[in-house]
């Protein structure tokens, strides 16, 4: 089985669990985007299929909310957040940073060896630590551009070392 | 806990119990950590594991929890507890019977903090909160904690948040149990209005008359919904109350089912708060299996189910019909009202919809009777509100003070004053919809009407605060940036207007603006709030309007002088990078003022007295070459 029938089988089950009910479409999303990390065409064609309802609809619900990503991303998920508090406690030039040792440019958020995607969060209500970021979920507080690189570089390497 | 309770008698029972369980354990050594976000990130569940290990290297007998073993000989409780609101100052680390609390504390710590201060009664001094060179070894004491008054956040920090037995042996589940045998459903909701009890999550309409709405409707089935769509950026009063307190905001949502005669519950919560998702799922799997919720509850003919939502990332679910719309699984978009959510909300049926911290209210409320709650704060606003005190001061986290309490106490007593010894500027309250109030409003008692009159609102409790090094028009930009990113895009004053906003604003900021963009910021501000379809359009000209109207002198340094001394002047370039540019000239071709040159397939160049930022440029590079410096 290739790696795009599993994905559609894995997300029909995910369907099936919630009794292919429309009301909930955001929930199944979120557990499939979970596993996969976004959402491909096919995948919203065959939730469409399930619920009943028309693609342009999965699409215009996909599309609406912030968290639903339509692109594979990277392997590692980097999260800037850039509240209110964050953006006080200077959390701009943290992303700059990342940006930029990511190589990164335009609307690309992903780097050329798909390792890292880097995305702002808007408040992650972490506000008393600010400014944090994530990576692959795990919050890390009183960041500044130089801390932030060293755990990407620090990653990075791991990862290298392990393979 | 095992047994399911299945009537009063038994409830009554398991509360005695479990209260003679907490008395028991009272006296004795426990140790609280504080598990909300804040700590965690700052590594607290590491403090835990190793407490945990340290105790059981000595063959210490420890609980985690009140269990009815407790009631055994026991050396040592540790327990995890919701936010202590002191997140600045994380991890912490709480020590009863003495009450100690230690601050900043580290994995490596908990040797000796079992060995001197559990177990030998001694303070370690290093860990303790200093200020001004006096040590405040016991919590009570500290400034921070002396102001406030806690109602909403009060089992927050104190109890463990997934113990559903400690929650009952501290009171809880009592104002459901009372309101359930001794009260109709006109009497809790005449509690509720004569309580005083405005909404928290920002408009601070009366609660009471919410529910007796919804109690008045005739429908087969109305609804519960419970908004914890925290979404202003900076505040997270509801976050800490949910992942603390996660059986207080149940309790306070079936009271209002049976208020209303509602059989189902929704809590709407945000996707950047998975742990508070956790918190509650557990909450309501132990309230289950303890007979708490579900059908016929306590033998009577009340049956209450409550589900959670994830939100996925949209601010303007925080408003009610966007998000009953995104519980039904559509986009998060608001509706014209009326109808009003009480008439037609969640799949058009009547429903109650308050926000996390107001539910939180409601058990104490019921328990202690309306004129207690009304001898707190003023008469307008009765109760007590948790703001998120963060930015540019001491002391981060979460305050709860009484409604009526001045700007500068919080601010100044419990905040600790301006960060690094700088100067107060300002302090945005209320978010994105929110205004700034700035020195001349100190003194000005906090409720909900006081600070409508100028120009500000309580909303959801958020409040920055921001030092004199502050861009005020900066704070504008940032704010109308943030609304106009999270606009649904369904009305049009709201889609067009913002965005014009934010480009006049930008343009400021990049000292290219002139006189009569701040006017024409006025009239675009005056038209959006009077004709955008929600909430979130309404209120999203507030940051600009009142910043204009304090700090119009910091419009006018980048307006007229080109120059302002906050923003360190420098305006931002692009650049070409000459070993991604091949020379394609599509820049060249789409620059508005021939600001770009160079030969065809060889690096091109920009030239920064002609370039206008516009970005058109960088938009258009297929080789993503040119970059902002």
């Amino acid at each position: 089985m290739d790696a795009k029938t599993a994905m559609l089988n894995r997300a029909g089950e995910i369907i099936d669990s919630y009794g292919s009910k429309r009301e909930n479409i955001i929930a199944i999303m979120q557990d499939i985007q979970a596993e996969y990390k976004y959402l491909s065409g096919d995948v919203l064609s065959l939730i469409a299929e399930k619920l009943g309802i028309g693609v342009a609809k999965v699409y215009s619900v996909a599309t609406f909310y912030e968290n639903f990503s339509l692109e594979a991303k990277g392997r590692h998920i980097i999260k800037i957040c850039d509240g209110t508090a964050c953006h006080v406690r200077k959390s701009q030039p943290i992303y700059d940073a990342v940006y930029k040792y990511l190589g990164l440019s335009g609307k690309r958020k992903t780097s050329d060896d798909g390792f890292y995607t880097l995305e702002t969060v808007a408040c992650l209500g972490a506000c008393g630590l600010a400014p944090v970021m994530t990576l692959d979920g795990e919050v890390h507080s009183k960041m500044d551009p130089d801390a932030a690189l060293a755990l990407l570089e620090n990653l990075k390497k791991e990862e290298g070392a392990a393979v | 806990m095992s047994e399911k309770v299945m009537n009063r008698q038994e409830f009554d029972a398991l509360k005695t119990s479990a209260e003679a369980d907490l008395k028991l354990s009272e006296g004795r050594p426990s140790v609280l950590i504080c598990a909300g976000t804040g700590c965690i990130a700052g590594g607290s569940l590491k403090i835990y594991e190793n407490l945990k290990n340290e105790c059981e290297s000595r063959g210490l007998h420890v609980h985690v929890g009140l269990t009815q073993e407790s009631h055994e000989d026991h050396e040592l409780h540790i327990k995890m507890s919701g936010c202590h609101g002191f997140c600045e100052m994380g991890p912490l680390v709480h020590v009863e019977p003495q009450g100690i609390l230690y601050i900043h504390v580290k994995p490596e710590d908990c040797h000796e903090i079992l060995e001197k201060t559990v177990l030998g009664g001694e303070v370690i001094d290093r860990l303790v909160y200093k200020l001004d060179g006096v040590s405040y070894p016991r919590q009570q004491d500290i400034p921070f904690y002396k102001k406030q008054k806690r109602v909403a956040l009060e089992n927050c920090g104190e109890c463990d948040a997934e113990d559903l037995r400690e929650y009952i042996a501290k009171g809880g589940y009592q104002a459901f149990e009372k309101a359930l045998f001794e009260m109709n459903g006109e009497q809790i909701c005449k509690t509720i209005l004569d309580s005083g009890l405005r909404g928290r999550g920002g408009g601070g309409f009366p609660a009471g008359r919410k529910w007796e709405s919804v109690r008045r409707n005739v429908a087969d089935i109305k609804y519960v919904v419970c908004n914890g769509d925290e979404g202003d950026p900076g505040a997270f009063m509801d976050r800490s109350i949910m992942e603390g307190a996660p059986h207080c905001v149940l309790e306070g949502m079936m009271i209002a089912g049976l208020a209303a005669g509602c059989a189902e519950g929704y809590i709407y919560v945000r996707a950047e708060y998975p742990l508070a998702v956790e918190r509650l799922r557990t909450a309501i799997r132990k309230a289950e299996e303890a007979g708490l919720l579900g059908d016929h509850i306590l033998g009577s003919d009340f049956s209450f189910h409550i589900h959670i939502n994830r939100g996925a990332g949209a601010f303007v679910c925080g408003e009610g019909s966007a998000l009953t719309s995104s519980i039904e699984g559509k986009r998060g978009m608001p509706r014209i009202k009326p109808p009003r959510t009480v008439d037609q909300g969640l799949w058009a049926k009547p429903t109650i919809l308050n926000n996390v911290e107001t539910f939180a209210n409601v058990p104490q409320i019921i328990l202690k009777g309306a004129d207690w709650y009304r001898s707190i704060g003023t008469a307008g606003s009765p109760g007590t509100k948790t703001f998120a005190l963060t930015g540019n001061v001491v002391n981060t986290g979460l305050v709860e003070v009484p409604m009526g309490t001045t700007l500068r106490e919080v601010i100044f007593d419990i905040g600790g004053g301006i960060k690094n010894g700088k100067k107060f500027k300002a302090v945005q309250i209320g978010g994105p919809s929110g205004g700034c109030l700035t020195e001349e409003h100190l003194d000005l008692p906090m409720d909900f009407d006081s600070l409508k009159q100028v120009g500000a609102i309580i909303g959801s409790g958020g409040m920055v605060v921001m030092d004199e090094d502050t861009c005020m028009v900066e704070v504008a930009r940032f704010f109308m940036h943030f609304t106009q990113n999270e606009s649904c895009g369904k009305c049009v004053p709201c889609r067009e207007g913002t965005k014009r906003m934010l480009e006049i604003l930008e343009r400021i900021i990049h000292n290219e603006g002139t006189l009569e963009d701040l006017d024409l910021l006025e009239s675009l501000a005056s038209t959006i709030s009077e004709t955008a379809l929600c909430g979130l359009g309404q209120t999203a000209c507030k940051p600009v309007l009142s910043t204009l109207k304090y700090f119009r002198n910091e419009y006018l340094a980048h307006v007229v002088d080109k120059h302002c001394p906050h923003c360190n002047g420098k305006k931002k370039g692009l650049v070409i990078d000459p070993e991604k540019c091949k020379g394609c000239t599509k820049c060249a071709r789409n620059c508005p003022v021939e600001a770009i040159s160079g030969e065809v397939r060889k690096p091109h160049s920009i030239d920064q007295d002609k370039c206008i930022k516009c970005m058109s440029c960088m938009k258009n590079c297929p080789f993503g070459a040119i970059r902002e410096e």
